[in-house]
């Protein structure tokens, strides 16, 4: 870069002379990552080819958003993670949102949900109902959804290892309350491979794994057509401690063994690829997290078009849900949250995201009351009316540190994607655990920056007060999983067992060989086979995933 | 000569796969001379109390977020009791409510931190509950 | 029990105990006072038949996944196992994560698999006299086949493999420089190359590069060493390889070598012991020597032990 003679008159003069009687408060400014940040970007910081590299809404590489109005047509829809407890008081908490402005719904399951077993099950103990809605069968779903019509409302669920089952219940959900599978909207996560690295929920080893995704967006390409069939989640990457350009390169990567695997499948890409979305974490580092999602956005185009040659515009976009980042929020003068909040809501809406969730104040301390969780949709819906950002389509392009920082991570993403793919592909590396390994550094790195004081926490390592008064919590029941035990019970002995051992049949037959699994775990699922029956079918089958094998 | 190394475990019990907690934890012990046990995630209060009787740690660890640290942290004492290390000391850290410490204080966990304690003072415990122990265990 | 006295640890110890096994460990390995009445109360008979397998090879290899295999197929033969896991100490804290249990955990309510882990601790000697110790212990606790595994990378951990009967090297397809790096050392120690992720590309080419070695360090009765393939996620290969240890075993004790290994493992474990015991007393008579630090430190070294043999009652 060549520095033009007016910038180096400034740095010899106004420059020096300022900083020799105000010394900087640092000698280094850099990103969470170690990425150092200039004093101040100039034109001659970025050399992009405006049509190239940044371009217009809505046309390839969509740098700049993959909607040509964006927010002037349709705001972002405003979506809140919610379920907790029973599937009768998660319906209540939906009912509530919807009648606040909720505009679509996202459900959290329970653990023993997430991971394949019944209520009842040994090592569900202490877990069921409390971080999400319990579902054992679709009897609970159907409770879940009652009074709620599945062909209006779009619904999402973060529901991964056990995707293809939850899947089958809703589906079933909607034609008993006569709305047919091509109407159903939403997303399910189904992206296993952020669970080996981030989140933990897994069940069965990563090849089977593979398959169940393929199956689901085969069979969902020809059943529902409006569901996206996958949520390829940065998100708990970032949660685990990795740098933004961590959760940039190793989604994108998990994104592109997707895409293979689906290929391999004998899929068609135009066909499959309009249905994959992606889900970001919102940390408060307000600039990096634009030019992050303006990277992500056009390092897919190009990875799309580029080197899987796929044909449809649609297929190039990166379509993206947002959640704020729940580690970021501190136990302490909780209502410094809303101001974080706010902060990371603005940066998802400034980097274009097509869903937001906000995190609610008291969440570092429990599960949200129903206050804060109005309080955290206010702050969205303050953002959208309020404050003119939604107003003008991708308002901080052009700036040169925003576009400077978007050139950055899409060169460090890129060149972390070539990595793993030279160590053998995301499942190596996951299994050799070189990318937990990175992961771990980073995080290890960022939390001693807190301890020694060079990274301030407000409230936490520094400004901090005595606080006596704690504020209300949300506290689930603990007689919630004797009650749904006690469900389950009910439901096992209301059923027709005859059947639901055929369907169990039938479903391990298919396992074995290699048919789409999706039908027979549908036919399951309406006899009322359990969750943790029809996986049980299939840990036996398949094996099961085990922390550093 | 004998030797002062204190060796812990560190344990995730029950479902939740939020380890980066405890991993910071583990190699922060590690930096400050210990030696760590850890048994990565999703272990039953059983596993973890017979690892940590066969490894004689000085002190246990056990993190979790997802709620289910008020029936989890004590199966984990009481685990151990029937396994004659009863005198092993467990301390634990999560999304843990005020009213929850000083239950599972009653339960016999020895100590638990919340989110945002300075790493230092974690340390301190740790080194305070091996000490002791060594000094019981030797007396 | 919490075993606070010796008589109920070494009653705990017959009864094979798990946690009078695990404190039993710790005792030795801190060369804590009951050590001696510990380690004399072991059955030599039980230490004397015992296997001891020793398991290496660079990071990545997946000896802990292959190890927990070798768990699995020895259990289902009814055998008791113990297990020696070895980390390195980090050298600037003297702390050590020692992250093999977490492949093992599945095994950790089977009473009759004892994992114990262990810190190199950055001693000079004492590891294979500690190591030692704890194979003794486990043998006496009943284990018929204990297993040492360790990342074969720095001398301690070299040493370590001599105490074991007989030695595997576990390598895998991609790990490029590291089995480089480690064919002078292990390859010479090794009586069996495990080529693990058998199924990865490269697996082939590694295999054929391995034969050559295992010819050209063909044994004394030119038989090559063996070379077997695993996938140890799978459990594949692990039976084959189980019974080429049982082969060469009994081929060793056939021959003599078994006893020769066991005599010079015996040697490497006093002179670890000896050597750990004089460490302080030799310290400390350096510590108070007042005079000044500018002649030369190896004729005051022989000055110190010419000291110690007329003080030689002094040393226990």
């Amino acid at each position: 870069m060549t520095k033009s003679p007016d910038f180096l008159n400034w740095q010899e003069n106004e420059l020096h002379k300022s900083i020799s009687r105000f010394p900087e408060r640092k000698e280094k400014f850099t990103n969470h990552g170690g990425g150092e940040i200039n004093r101040l970007y100039i034109p001659e910081h970025i050399d992009d080819h405006y049509t190239d590299d940044i371009g217009f809404p809505g046309r390839y590489p969509f740098t700049r958003g993959v909607q040509p109005s964006m927010y002037r047509g349709r705001l972002w829809t405003m979506r809140q993670y919610a379920g907790f407890s029973t599937a009768a008081e998660s319906n209540k908490r939906f009912r509530y949102l919807l009648d606040h402005g909720t505009t679509g719904l996202s459900i959290a399951f329970d653990l023993p949900t997430q991971i394949g077993y019944d209520s009842d099950h040994s090592m569900s103990t202490g877990e069921v109902g409390k971080v999400g809605v319990a579902i054992d069968s679709l009897a609970d779903m159907e409770t879940l959804f009652d009074a709620i019509p599945l062909d209006k409302v779009s619904t999402s669920m973060t529901i991964n290892s056990p995707a293809a089952m939850l899947l089958a219940m809703y589906v079933a959900v909607a034609e008993k309350q006569g709305a047919s599978a091509d109407k159903i909207k939403g997303t399910i996560q189904n992206d296993i491979l952020k669970e080996y690295v981030a989140r933990g929920t897994y069940i069965f080893p990563p090849k089977p794994s593979l398959r169940l995704i393929t199956n689901i967006f085969q069979w969902c390409g020809e059943q529902t057509p409006s569901f996206n069939t996958i949520s390829i989640s940065g998100y708990h990457i970032r949660e685990a401690g990795s740098t933004a350009v961590q959760e940039v390169a190793f989604t994108l990567a998990n994104g592109i063994t997707y895409v293979q695997a689906a290929l391999d499948a004998g899929l068609e890409l135009d066909h499959f690829a309009r249905r994959l979305s992606f889900f970001f974490n919102a940390s408060s580092d307000l600039l990096e997290e634009v030019a992050k999602y303006r990277a992500a956005r056009r390092l897919w185009a190009r990875i799309m078009k580029v080197r899987f040659g796929a044909k449809n515009p649609t297929s190039w976009m990166l379509r993206f849900h947002t959640q704020t980042a729940g580690s970021s929020l501190a136990a302490q003068q909780i209502d410094n949250n809303i101001v974080r909040v706010t902060i990371q809501a603005l940066a998802a809406v400034l980097g274009g995201t097509q869903s937001l969730h906000t995190n609610s104040r008291d969440e570092a301390l429990s599960l949200p009351t129903e206050e804060s969780v109005r309080t955290a949709l206010r702050t969205q819906q303050v953002i959208a009316h309020e404050s003119g950002v939604a107003e003008t389509v991708d308002p901080l392009a052009g700036s040169y540190y925003v576009e400077q920082l978007t050139n950055k991570i899409e060169q460090e993403a890129s060149a972390l994607i070539s990595k793993i793919e030279d160590n053998g592909g995301v499942v190596r590396c996951i299994e050799e655990g070189f990318i937990q390994r990175q992961i771990e550094n980073s995080a290890y790195e960022y939390q001693q920056e807190i301890e020694r004081g060079e990274r301030i926490i407000v409230g936490v390592n520094k400004f901090e007060i005595e606080e006596e008064t704690k504020p209300p919590l949300l506290r689930v029941d603990p007689r919630v999983e004797d009650d749904q035990v006690a469900r389950l019970r009910e439901v096992k002995a209301n059923r027709n067992s005859d059947q639901v051992e055929k369907c169990l049949n039938t479903l391990k037959a298919a396992a074995t060989g290699d048919t789409n699994l999706m039908p027979p775990i549908i036919a399951a699922v309406k006899e009322y086979a359990t969750l943790g029956e029809i996986c049980d079918v299939l840990r036996s089958v398949f094996g099961e995933y085990r922390e550093g094998c | 000569m004998s030797n002062t190394t204190y060796r812990v475990l560190i344990g995730k019990p029950g479902l939740d796969g939020h380890d980066r907690g405890a991993k910071f934890i583990a190699r922060a012990l590690r930096d400050n001379g210990f030696e760590v046990i850890y048994t990565g995630i999703r272990r039953s209060p059983e596993e973890i109390a017979a690892a940590a009787v066969q490894e004689d740690v000085a002190a246990v660890g056990l993190s979790s977020l997802s709620g289910a640290h008020i029936r989890l942290f004590p199966a984990v004492v009481e685990c151990l009791r029937k396994a004659g290390a009863g005198d092993i000391p467990v301390i634990g850290g999560g999304v843990i409510p005020d009213e929850d410490i000083t239950l599972l204080k009653e339960k016999g966990v020895e100590a638990i931190f919340t989110p945002g304690t300075p790493v230092d003072q974690i340390i301190a415990a740790f080194t305070a509950a091996c000490s002791k122990h060594h000094e019981t265990r030797n007396a | 029990m919490a075993h606070t006295s010796l008589t109920s640890l070494l009653d705990g110890l017959a009864k094979q105990d798990p946690r009078a096994i695990g404190r039993a460990i710790s005792i030795v390995e801190d060369n804590g006072p009951e050590a001696d009445a510990i380690l004399l109360s072991l059955d030599r008979d039980l230490v004397k038949n015992t296997t001891v397998l020793g398991i290496t090879g660079p990071p990545g290899a997946g000896k802990s996944t292959l190890t927990s295999q070798i768990i699995s197929t020895c259990r289902s033969r009814g055998e008791r196992v113990g297990i020696i896991a070895i980390d390195p100490t980090s050298p600037l804290s003297g702390g050590a994560i020692l992250g093999d249990r977490i492949r093992m955990m599945r095994h950790s309510l089977d009473r009759d698999v004892i994992v114990r882990s262990m810190a190199t601790r950055g001693r000079l000697g004492g590891l294979c006299g500690a190591a030692g110790a704890a194979v003794r212990i486990m043998a006496g606790a009943g284990c018929q086949r204990i297993i040492i595994e360790t990342v074969g990378v720095g001398q301690s951990e070299m040493d370590i493999i001599r105490l074991a009967d007989i030695t595997a090297l576990v390598m895998a397809p991609g790990l490029g420089d590291d089995i480089q790096a480690m064919k002078a050392g292990l390859l010479e120690v090794a009586d069996l190359l495990v080529i693990n992720k058998a199924d990865m590309a490269g697996a082939e080419t590694l295999f054929m590069d391995m034969e050559a070695v295992a010819h050209e360090r063909a044994d004394k009765s030119n038989r090559p060493i063996a070379v077997c393939r695993t996938v140890a996620s799978e459990g594949k290969g692990v039976e084959e390889l189980l019974a080429e240890i049982a082969a060469l075993e009994n081929q060793h004790r056939a021959s003599g070598e078994h006893d020769r290994r066991r005599s010079r493992s015996y040697d490497l474990e006093v002179l670890d012991w000896a050597m750990e015991m004089m460490r302080p007393h030799i310290l400390q008579k350096i510590q108070k020597d007042s005079g000044e630090r500018w002649g030369d430190p190896k004729l005051q070294a022989a000055n110190i032990l010419k000291q110690m043999k007329v003080d030689h009652d002094k040393i226990s």
